[in-house]
């Protein structure tokens, strides 16, 4: 007995720690589930099996070890008593009792002229872009208050977008989408992209994606100007376009309360939901492309998983709620009326399948200005609210990813430093027909494929036999061998299969016979006449 | 009410007063959209760019022979001078740096088979007028006459420095083996298979177990000799004969021979049964092989006018070199930094081409130096995807070796579909398994 014990592996310690450190490491950094290594026969294989795995394992714990470096600690609002409610503080509470240079960072534009403004930021948050309804474009370095250009349009504007970096924007206008340049002047007129409502860019492929009016979703490459497609939704005029930051799919709401999920590369929707009872009036997807939420008209605010594609939670709104964002930290803003309310925590309660999250994070407006959009701004604590009486930028603390990572988006990048990336995004753009509902399917294994191409070239690979397929399918009366047998045509030809069917037939029915007989028996003469 | 909110002074991107701006990383993923996608397309940039930058012909050396160049030997004692044989009996040393001719000799009245440097950096050369030559390029004018020379009774084809004593072998239809420490100009032992009789075509000591020697022959065999005991161990009989033989350098045990039926085999000397690797894509016989220093690529040289370089363990060729006015190449050799490949061809010119066509061999910044490591992991990574795979394999090929290609492929085929024909009429006790392709070429083996 002493031996068996002292062949015992001795787990340490340590060696617990170090496999709980891999376990957590993995959580954040991991990218899925591992190959197997035992599965492999190849020698050779398994050997750069393992080696893969261990160098993965290693960037793993490499990267979990980099956190040290994270220098920035994320906002938060917290209560102190039992009967404080964080959706109770207001905007001069908080600018009260944070640093000047983050007070700053709220302030409200008073545009009554041209409203309902729509609002845009760019991808590392530096800059704004302002649209009012009636014509008024305005872009602006929202936190040195300066002005970058502004232009009086004179037509309805419907939405705009910045493209990839702060040089150029596209204006959703009355007819076509323009493309302006930091200075205003006008570039180009998209003028296959026909009484646009809503826009979206997808900056790692250079796409802009506009709703149009009569239900075509469009996409322009703006590296090349090419259309690369437009496809019909063949469900009037859409009511809401948003993109999927994951994947980038673009996301498309319904007036009868469908959401449908579109890629380029194909004419029909890949998904299609049914999400509201009623107009969906917004959508907005998370950064890890895990959950929808989504407002109708139905007064309700939904919150769909869309791996699994199944609503999770539904909240009632008292009013249509008209916009909803999604933050880096995953706080949800939703405004409806003249009301913005900002929700934490809907995720992880869907997550951990637990209850509603009961009240909001924060609360804003109910001062008259009807909501028209939000955005939160990326990399800050700040939501852009754009409204009928112009444009509103407050803080909620807590929503901003605190580390940016330079290589992919810098709020604090310079001239040189912006070229660089616009070169580097350029290189490495990804083609239109990458765009898929899994992004991480290019460069795996077509095994399926394989399989056949394997069996295709096996020369000692047994034939097929026909008679297999007849034998064990039958499972009624009808059996594909009778079937078979009693097929028209050919009837005078008796070759080898036509014997062998007949025979197995034969066989089958003797059997049959045989066992109605000992059934007869089994029941006896009063109940023989239900054998069957 | 506990507030904190997020403020990043921009002091603490970019400190006052200074130019140099902070790169903050985060390596969270969902910081990094489609990481796989982008990771592709740059994998699909790199090998495009490696495709860009392939050039790899180089240069030839001076002005080359009068006649084909048909046998080339490395000094083994030096990174640069190399010495080459032509068909008009002329030996020339040359010098890699330059490229230009060091030392020149009318050394043989007939074609040279055979050259190689002993240890003292001599030169030997053999030719088909029965001589063999001891010569002293380092040291000597091109007039001076031989150090030595040793007559034979029949034309020579190879020789082969023996790595620790000063012995060489010489072959003709036997193997001579001389000691250069003796003045005397009869062998000191003759080798040979008992029942041979046919010309033995080239010879290789192995450089780590010394006393082993190969050779290969025209009666297609492929014979291991042991010098401590005097005698031939082994041989292999292949379907065609073979016309060179190359030891590893790296794994002693393991040899290549080129051979007459378009591929290049590798054997390991321990398990002759099957071939290790068999090397496919020549379109003619293939000349010569060699070995890299490092062991892991081949060079081949084929009649067919192009020069293919080899992975060890593949086998389709990693490249293939041509240019318009090559003519059947006879000698290919890696120079001993393992940088560059040399061709000696019948055009009679030395050519000098990269190892890999798109290196550059300039000083290189560590920020280049990472980004070419990064690219070659990349295009490892996805060398499997359909698009990668192709742009890499891709080369321009001359129109005869492409048709020859072709023509070679259908009639492999056709071959193939015959004999599948044959098995699927034969009745199952006649039927034999199917020979594996690395066994086919294996005719006999004697002990």
């Amino acid at each position: 007995m002493g031996d068996s014990t002292s062949k015992k592996i001795v787990v340490t310690a340590e060696d617990r720690a170090a496999k709980q450190r891999l376990i957590e490491a993995e959580k954040t950094y991991g990218r899925g589930k591992g190959n197997s290594i035992k599965s492999a026969r190849d020698k050779k294989l398994r050997g750069t099996l393992r080696e893969q795995e261990n160098r993965h394992k290693d960037a793993v714990l490499k990267a979990k070890d980099a956190e040290i470096l994270l220098e920035h600690d994320a906002g938060f609002l917290e209560p102190e008593g039992e009967l404080e409610r964080t959706y109770k503080v207001r905007q001069d509470e908080i600018k009260d009792s944070v640093g000047l240079e983050t007070a700053k960072k709220g302030f409200e534009l008073r545009l009554t002229d041209a409203g309902p403004y729509r609002a845009d930021y760019t991808r590392n948050g530096r800059n704004l872009l302002l649209a009012g309804r009636k014509g008024h474009v305005a872009t602006m370095d929202w936190r040195d208050g300066k002005l970058g250009c502004e232009l009086q349009l004179g037509e309805t504007v419907r939405d705009a977008r910045w493209l990839h970096n702060n040089q150029f924007f596209a204006v959703a206008q009355k007819k076509y989408v323009y493309i302006y340049d930091q200075n205003g002047v006008e570039l180009h007129c998209l003028k296959k992209h026909l009484e646009p409502l809503f826009l979206e860019f997808l900056p790692y492929h250079f796409l802009l994606t506009s709703a149009t009016m009569a239900g075509f979703i469009k996409y322009t490459d703006t590296s090349t100007g090419q259309l690369v497609n437009e496809l019909p939704t063949r469900l009037g005029r859409p009511t809401a376009l948003a993109q999927n930051s994951y994947n980038a799919i673009i996301h498309c709401g319904h007036q009868n309360g469908a959401v449908t999920l579109w890629s380029p590369n194909s004419q029909t929707p890949l998904v299609k939901a049914l999400v509201h009872r009623g107009p969906v009036r917004s959508i907005a997807m998370d950064r890890q492309g895990r959950y929808m939420v989504s407002t109708g008209q139905d007064q309700k605010m939904n919150i769909w998983d869309i791996r699994m594609f199944k609503e999770v939670h539904s909240y009632s709104c008292y009013q249509p709620g008209a916009s909803v964002s999604i933050s880096d930290r995953n706080l949800v803003a939703v405004g409806w009326g003249t009301q913005v309310s900002v929700w934490r925590g809907l995720f992880e309660a869907a997550q951990a399948d637990t209850a509603k999250v009961r009240s909001p994070y924060m609360a804003w407006g109910g001062d008259g200005q009807r909501i028209e959009n939000l955005r939160w701004c990326p990399f800050e604590d700040v939501l852009g609210v754009g409204h009928d009486q112009g444009f509103a930028s407050i803080i909620v603390p807590g929503a901003g990813e605190p580390n940016f990572d330079s290589l992919e988006a810098n709020p604090y990048e310079n001239v040189h430093q912006r070229q660089e990336a616009e070169v580097h995004s350029l290189l490495h753009k990804l083609k239109p027909d990458m765009i898929s509902l899994d992004p991480n399917v290019i460069g795996k294994l077509d095994t399926i494929r394989d399989q056949q191409v394997r069996e295709a070239r096996d020369l000692d690979k047994k034939p097929e036999d026909p008679l297999e397929k007849l034998k064990n399918r039958g499972r009624g009366r009808n059996s594909a061998l009778r079937n078979y047998l009693r097929k028209k045509g050919r009837t005078n030809v008796i070759d080898e299969k036509r014997l062998k069917a007949e025979a197995l037939h034969k066989e089958r029915m003797a059997r049959n016979k045989d066992r109605i007989r000992q059934e007869r028996q089994d029941l006896g003469p009063a109940l023989a006449r239900f054998a069957k | 009410m506990k507030i904190k909110a997020l403020s990043r002074p921009t002091a603490s991107q970019q400190a006052p007063g200074s130019s140099t701006v902070r790169q903050a990383r985060n390596l969270d993923p969902s910081q990094h959209p489609f990481e796989r996608a982008r990771e592709y397309t740059r994998a699909l940039n790199a090998v495009k760019m490696e495709r860009m930058f392939a050039a790899p012909f180089l240069g030839q050396m001076g002005d080359g022979h009068v006649d084909g160049v048909y046998t080339m030997a490395k000094d083994p004692g030096s990174l640069e001078r190399f010495a080459s044989g032509s068909g008009d009996g002329v030996v020339k040393v040359w010098d890699l740096t330059t490229r230009e001719e060091v030392w020149n000799t009318q050394g043989h009245e007939n074609i040279i088979k055979g050259l190689c440097w002993t240890q003292e950096r001599k030169l030997l050369s053999c030719a088909s007028d029965k001589t063999i030559k001891l010569w002293d390029p380092y040291n000597s004018t091109p007039e001076a006459p031989p150090l030595a020379s040793y007559l034979g009774s029949s034309a020579f084809t190879g020789l082969s420095q023996h790595r620790s004593i000063p012995s060489f072998a010489a072959s003709s239809s036997v193997i001579s083996i001389y000691d250069l420490s003796r003045p005397s100009s009869t062998p000191s032992q003759t080798l040979h298979w008992p029942t041979s009789v046919d010309t033995i075509t080239s010879i290789a000591f192995n450089q780590t177990e010394t006393s082993i020697l190969a050779s290969t022959a025209i009666d297609r065999s492929i014979i291991m000799y042991d010098l401590r005991t005097s005698s031939p161990v082994q041989k292999l009989v292949l379907n065609l004969a073979s016309n060179a033989i190359a030891w590893n350098p790296m794994e002693a045990f393991n040899f290549a021979v080129a051979n007459e039926d378009h591929n290049a085999y590798i054997f390991d000397m321990r398990k002759m049964d099957r071939a290790l690797n068999v090397l496919k894509d020549h379109v003619a016989a293939v000349m010569d092989v060699e070995f890299s220093p490092t062991g892991e690529d081949l060079v081949t040289a084929s009649y067919d006018r192009t020069v293919r370089l080899w992975k060890r363990n593949r086998g389709h060729s990693r490249d293939i070199y041509h240019t318009k006015r090559m003519q059947r190449v006879f000698s290919a050799k890696f120079t001993p930094d393992n940088k560059y490949v040399l061709s000696g061809s019948d055009d009679g010119n030395v050519r000098l081409w990269r190892a890999n066509a798109s290196d550059r061999s300039g000083i290189q910044s560590a920020r280049q130096r990472t980004k070419l490591e990064y690219d070659q992991a990349l295009i490892k990574r996805y060398g499997h995807m359909p698009e990668i795979r192709r742009i890499k394999r891709q080369r321009h090929l001359p129109k005869p070796i492409k048709k020859a290609g072709e023509i070679k492929r259908e009639e492999l085929g056709a071959i193939k579909r015959r004999e599948e024909n044959v098995r699927k009429h034969t009745a199952k006790a006649n039927l034999k398994g199917r020979k594996s392709e690395r066994e086919k070429m294996i005719l006999a083996r004697e002990q």
